[in-house]
This record gives C-alpha cells, structure tokens and sequence, in this order.
C-alpha cells in the first residue's frame, strides 16, 4: 500500500505539485495523462526524491518519508522502494547491457554475483535482447536501450516502478516493442504509476487514469469512465485535443 | 667550433640508461599518489563541502600559482627548519612529496571537469536505483570522468618524467644528476646533456605511443 499526503513541490515562485493526494494498492496500475507542463513528471520525480518536494508525505509500506524531515538514510530507502523508467532511457553509459541490470543489485542490494548475473540473463532473454548482453548502450537503438532501462527497473523488484513517458522519445519505428514490453510488466501486476501519452495503452494497461493538470488532480477513475465519460470538462477538452 | 666526441657519447648511454628507473619510478610513485589526491580533490571540489572547499581551493591555487622548484625548495630545504619532524627526509622521498603535491592541483582541475562534463541523466538513474553518493562516485561518474580525463593525465604523466629531473636539486642522482657528475668530470657538457636529453626523448616518445594506443581504445569504447 503506498499513500501520498499533500505533496507540493515549487521551483521559485511556482507550485509545480499543489498538495497531491493518492493513494496506490499493491498490483495496481495507474496512469497519469495531462498537458504538457502540468507537473506529471515532477510528481514522479518527487516520489523518489529525485527533486525534493517542499511538503508531503510518502508511504510505501512501513517507510514513512516526510519533505519535513527527510534524512538522507530516509531517501536511500525510498529510492530503493521505487524503480523509475526514464523518457531517456538513462543506461550506464560505462556498463554494459548486463551490466546495467546486475549493476544496482550488486551494488546496493548485495545480491551475490552468481544470484545478480542469473536475474540478468533471464531478463534479458524475457526482454529479448539476450545476444545484446555485451553491448554497452552507445551500440544499441533506442527501442533496445529502452527495453534495458525497462529491464533494468524490472530487476529490482520493487515495490513500485515510476515510469516517465518511457516511449516518447523514441522513433516511432521503437515504439511498439517497448509498449509490449510494458504491457507484458503490467500483466505480472507490477505496481505501476506512469505517465504517458499513448492513450489507448493507458485505456488497456491500467486500473486507474489519473488526469492532472496545473499540478492537481483533477479526476480519476477507471480507464472507462475517464476516456468515454469524463466528468470535468478540462479532461474533455484535453482528450478531445489529444485525439 | 669542435667535433661531438661520439665515442664518449656512446660510453655515456648506458650509464645514464641505468638512472632511468629511479627517474621512472619516482614519476611513477608520485603518479599513483597524484592520481588517488587529485580524485579526492575533484570530488570535494564537486561536492563543495563547507569549510574544506576554501581550504582545496587554496590548496590547488597555491600549487598551481607557484614554480615546483619553489615548492620542492620550500618542501626540503625549508619546512624541516620549522618542522623537525621532517629532517633527515631523504630527496627522493621528498621529489615524490613534491611531485605528488604539484600535479595533483593540476589533474584535479582537470577531472573535476571530466566529472562536472558526465551527463546528469547518468547522476540520476544512479540515484533511482538507490546508491549511496559514494557508489555513485565510484562506479559510475568517475569511471566515465576518467575516459575523458584520460589523454589529458597521460599528458601531466609525460610532464612528471621531465619535472623529476628537478630532483638533482635536492642532491639525488637520477638521470639529470647522474649526467651532471659525469659532465664535471670529462668536462664535455655538450655532450652530456645532449646524451640526456635524447634519452628523456626516447622515453616520452615511446609514451606518447602508449598514449594514443590507449586514446584508439578508449574511443572505440566511448563510440556513439
Ligand atoms: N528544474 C526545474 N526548474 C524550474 N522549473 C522546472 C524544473 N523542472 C520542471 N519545471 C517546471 O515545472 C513545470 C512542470 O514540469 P513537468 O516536467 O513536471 O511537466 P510534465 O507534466 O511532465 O510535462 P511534459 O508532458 O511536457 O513532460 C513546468 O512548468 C516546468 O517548466
Ligand atoms: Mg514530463
């Protein structure tokens, strides 16, 4: 169970999150769709302390991480909760396919390197790259590169995965690979929250659409309800334009 | 104008040559000593932690700003004087100090900005996937700061072998001093130092070499 109370995150004189409310079951995936500039990624950046937010409060199971007061054990631990896909893909530059997966599993989970090295490979054949296991991500196209970064959340099981956009800045070629991927993650009831702009795999992956905009949520509900009868009329306007 | 005396030339390459790995292993022991300092520096320079930032920066203006004969002088002739502790500190010992201290502000300016150059993104996937600052600093930032840091720490590596002749001032026979004796003695300091010089020479060309074999590699590695 992850709960989110009043996270608000300004930068200068702007609220970019006005007091976010939500909450999460375990298994449950969720979508956030809103216009561009609305805080989506901010939220998500947020709820690892990439950017630290001015107030609220995170829980994910027994770790309770207040803006308040957070130390900085406290972030290492909610970081380690969390797994987060980027918009670009962010694979260790110095490692290589492999690599990117055991990295963190060796590192900050001590998994031993038998353990560690065994996960890598069954990911890798389960996201189809397991002849790219040597290459380092200069050498592979963006669909693969994403594919990793997805493998490489995958890895850490954790108890939620925040994924950014993670198919929007690829060439439209990439795309679909990387959406089956994700839809394969979500149907293991990974506990998801993402953000994106492909709306007919929001309507198909998730249990809940969240619309945001202007840092609020606005409406929530299922895929249903939010895409075939939106109740707010910025959510309307919104999907009638992304349509 | 006299003819070189070639033979004494000749007789001399081997004597110098026998000097070569004290002047390489000095270099090479103030190498690793300046390497492992300047990281530190760079990353505190990076990190900019209170206090002990004021103290670097003045640490690395210093030896930046002032001749490393000076500082060598400074080092062995004078702190002793203040610092009984260090009398009776021999010159190689004292070189390698000197050597350590000076390159060391220098590679530090340079890796700090290898590691200021790393792209965020590779900052904050290290942060998601939980790592501490330390592992993040040590896996991934500095092994990406150190292939672009690379051609240009050969380079300081290449001007340490030359600085070490430096170290005939503190009264050690490396290759400079060891040429010096012998040039007092036959009195053919022409030819002395043109023994030595072709030596130091040799010894950077065949690093030079090493160095782009080393840059091929890097880049094939580095290849986008
Ligand atoms: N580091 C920052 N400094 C200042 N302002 C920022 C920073 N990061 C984001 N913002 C601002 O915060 C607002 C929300 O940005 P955010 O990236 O969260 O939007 P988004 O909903 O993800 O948009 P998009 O759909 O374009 O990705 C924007 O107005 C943006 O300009
Ligand atoms: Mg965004």
């Amino acid at each position: 169970m992850i709960s989110i109370r009043g996270l608000t995150k300004r930068f200068g004189a702007t609220t970019v999150l006005d007091g976010i409310d939500l909450d999460i079951a375990a298994g449950e995936r969720v979508a956030i769709i809103g216009p561009s500039g609305t805080g989506k990624s901010t939220l998500l950046r947020c709820l690892n302390y990439l950017d630290r937010p001015e107030a609220g409060v995170i829980r994910i199971g027994d770790l309770t991480v207040d803006a308040a007061t957070a130390k900085p054990a406290q972030i290492l631990a909610l970081r380690r909760r969390t797994s987060f896909v980027f918009q670009n893909y962010s694979l260790f530059a110095n490692k290589t396919a492999h690599q990117n997966i055991t990295e963190a599993l060796i590192t900050v989970q001590r998994k031993p390197r038998a353990e560690a090295d065994a996960r890598a490979d069954a990911i890798l054949r389960e996201i189809g790259l397991a002849d790219k296991a040597g290459a380092y991500p200069a050498a592979l196209s963006g669909g693969q590169q994403q594919r990793i970064g997805i493998g490489r959340a995958m890895a850490l099981d954790a108890a939620l995965m925040l994924l950014d956009e993670p198919t929007s800045a690829l060439d439209p070629e990439w795309v679909g690979e990387v959406l089956d991927l994700m839809r394969r993650v979500a149907e293991r009831r990974q506990t998801m929250l993402i953000v994106t702009h492909e709306m007919q795999f929001a309507r198909e992956i998730a249990d809940r659409v969240i619309f945001m905009e202007g840092g609020r949520i606005v409406e929530q509900g299922p895929p249903s309800q939010i895409f075939d009868a939106p109740q707010d009329k910025r959510t309307e306007s919104f999907l009638r334009r992304v349509r | 104008m006299r003819a070189l005396d070639i033979d004494y030339m000749l007789g001399l390459v081997p004597v110098i040559l026998g000097y070569v790995p004290l002047t390489i292993g000095m270099a090479l022991a103030a190498m690793v000593c300046a390497l492992l300092l300047a990281c530190l520096l760079a990353v505190e320079r990076v990190a900019r932690i209170p206090v002990l930032d004021q103290f670097v920066q003045l640490f690395i203006s210093f030896f930046r700003g002032t001749p490393l004969l000076v500082q060598l002088f400074l080092f062995y002739y004078g702190l002793p004087q203040i610092l009984p502790v260090l009398a009776g500190i021999n010159g190689v010992t004292a070189a390698i100090i000197g050597l350590t201290l000076h390159f060391s502000a220098y590679m530090a300016e340079s890796i700090r900005a290898a590691i200021l150059g790393v792209d965020r993104s590779q900052w904050e996937a290290s942060q998601a996937v939980g790592m501490t600052q330390g592992q993040l600093m040590r896996r991934i930032i500095l092994p990406q700061a150190a292939r672009v840091a690379a051609p240009t720490l050969v380079n300081y590596f290449i001007d340490m072998i030359k600085s070490t002749s430096l170290a005939f001032t503190l009264g050690v026979t490396e290759m400079m001093g060891a040429t010096q004796k012998e040039a007092a003695g036959s009195f053919l300091y022409f030819e002395a130092f043109l023994v030595v010089a072709m030596l130091y020479w040799a010894i950077v060309e065949v690093l030079s070499y090493l160095q782009r074999r080393l840059e091929g590699r890097l880049n094939k590695a580095l290849a986008r």
